[in-house]
């Protein structure tokens, strides 16, 4: 079901925010990251100016593909919840609908113990519109949704992108 | 995978570089990265030991520009070519759009080349993925040594489905944007099919 193509619309990058926004208000959290499990940064919200997100969603999956196979060494499945402390500041990572990898960073305004517990009803929320965004990819036609900007493009679109 | 996003009006992209152990991997994302422009990169990112060989992958994000109003990124990734860092090269293959092997010219590392085409095949199934299917170029890298094998010898060995190839010199740059222009090429024509 996830091996297929992610494609974002509007509508549910919004859903999406809004989810992300008001976590970062209940978990009094300093930042929140939405990734997807191949690196791909998806949504961010609250204090997140002067942190290098590309970088943060490349090593965050890559994290979760490294602990993902270790998991798999001891015969556990995957390690959804994921949980580093800093000297300041700390991040509890979790894995959503098992693609969608979800990143609290937070500090001492905060503690585990809340941000556990408000990541578990985001994560159900987001976890439904990763599903519903699911089945608009799979059958764009009837959700009346385009299928990709790709599919018009010609060749010669390709050779200026490259030119010199 | 590539990832779609109408919302930022981006697309994303991702490649591998991939090859045996000191074949020049991380030199190839090292010299995209010195000669890019600031605005059109992100910071390359390396995971290597304390002698300098990659341990996890190295990462560097590049824009090239816009298709149709939709801002084109690429993501660069390498694997570690040692054999023995085989869970991590499967790792990094996930949800891959394209592949650039780079095969060491010198003779005596044929055989690890061939060794790392094979692995490459078989990670890429374990992944779903078939080699013939998707976007890949070979790149024969460090022509420059006195001990190269000849092309044509490295054709029929390392390219028998005759797919885009390129002589390069990563320490110095030759041939390294030539393969990934041409991988990045690919990738799209490939998304075009896809979207039909």
């Amino acid at each position: 079901m996830w091996d297929t193509q992610l494609v974002m619309y509007d509508e549910d990058y919004r859903k999406i925010l809004g989810v992300i926004q008001r976590l970062v208000r209940d978990a009094n959290a300093k930042g929140i990251f939405v990734v997807d499990k191949n690196g791909q940064l998806i949504a961010e919200a609250g204090e997140v100016r002067g942190i290098d997100t590309t970088s943060l969603a490349s090593l965050t999956a890559g994290s979760i593909a490294a602990t993902g196979g270790l998991a798999k060494i001891i015969g556990e499945e995957d390690f959804p919840v994921h949980f580093h402390q800093g000297q300041r500041d700390n991040l509890h990572i979790t894995l959503v609908a098992k693609r969608i990898i979800l990143v609290v960073v937070f500090d001492d305004r905060s503690s585990l113990g809340l941000v556990r517990l408000r990541v578990k009803k985001a994560g159900a929320e987001l976890s439904k519109i990763f599903e519903d965004l699911q089945k608009k990819v799979d059958n764009p036609a009837a959700a009346g949704v385009p299928a990709s900007p790709f599919a018009e493009i010609t060749d010669d679109d390709i050779d200026n992108l490259f030119s010199d | 995978m590539s990832f779609i996003n109408y919302s930022s009006r981006e697309i994303n992209c991702k490649i591998v570089y991939y090859g045996p152990g000191l074949c020049g991997k991380t030199t190839n994302l090292q010299y995209i990265y010195t000669k890019t422009n600031p605005e059109l990169k992100g910071k390359m990112i390396s995971l290597a030991t304390e002698t300098e060989r990659t341990l996890f992958f190295d990462f560097l994000p590049l824009a090239l520009g816009q298709i149709r109003g939709f801002k084109t990124r690429f993501h660069l990734y390498t694997v570690p070519g040692q054999v023995f860092y085989d869970a991590s090269r499967k790792l990094i293959l996930k949800g891959v759009d394209g592949v650039v092997f780079v095969a060491d010219s010198q003779i005596e590392r044929m055989e690890a080349n061939l060794e790392s085409v094979d692995n490459l095949k078989i990670n890429l199934r374990e992944q779903g993925y078939e080699l013939e299917k998707i976007p890949y170029i070979v790149q024969y890298n460090k022509r420059d040594l006195p001990n190269a094998a000849p092309l044509e010898e490295m054709r029929k060995l390392l390219n028998p489905m005759g797919v885009g190839d390129f002589e390069a010199c990563a320490t110095v740059g030759k041939g390294v944007f030539e393969t990934l222009k041409s991988v990045a090429k690919g990738v799209l024509t490939d998304l075009k099919k896809l979207g039909r």
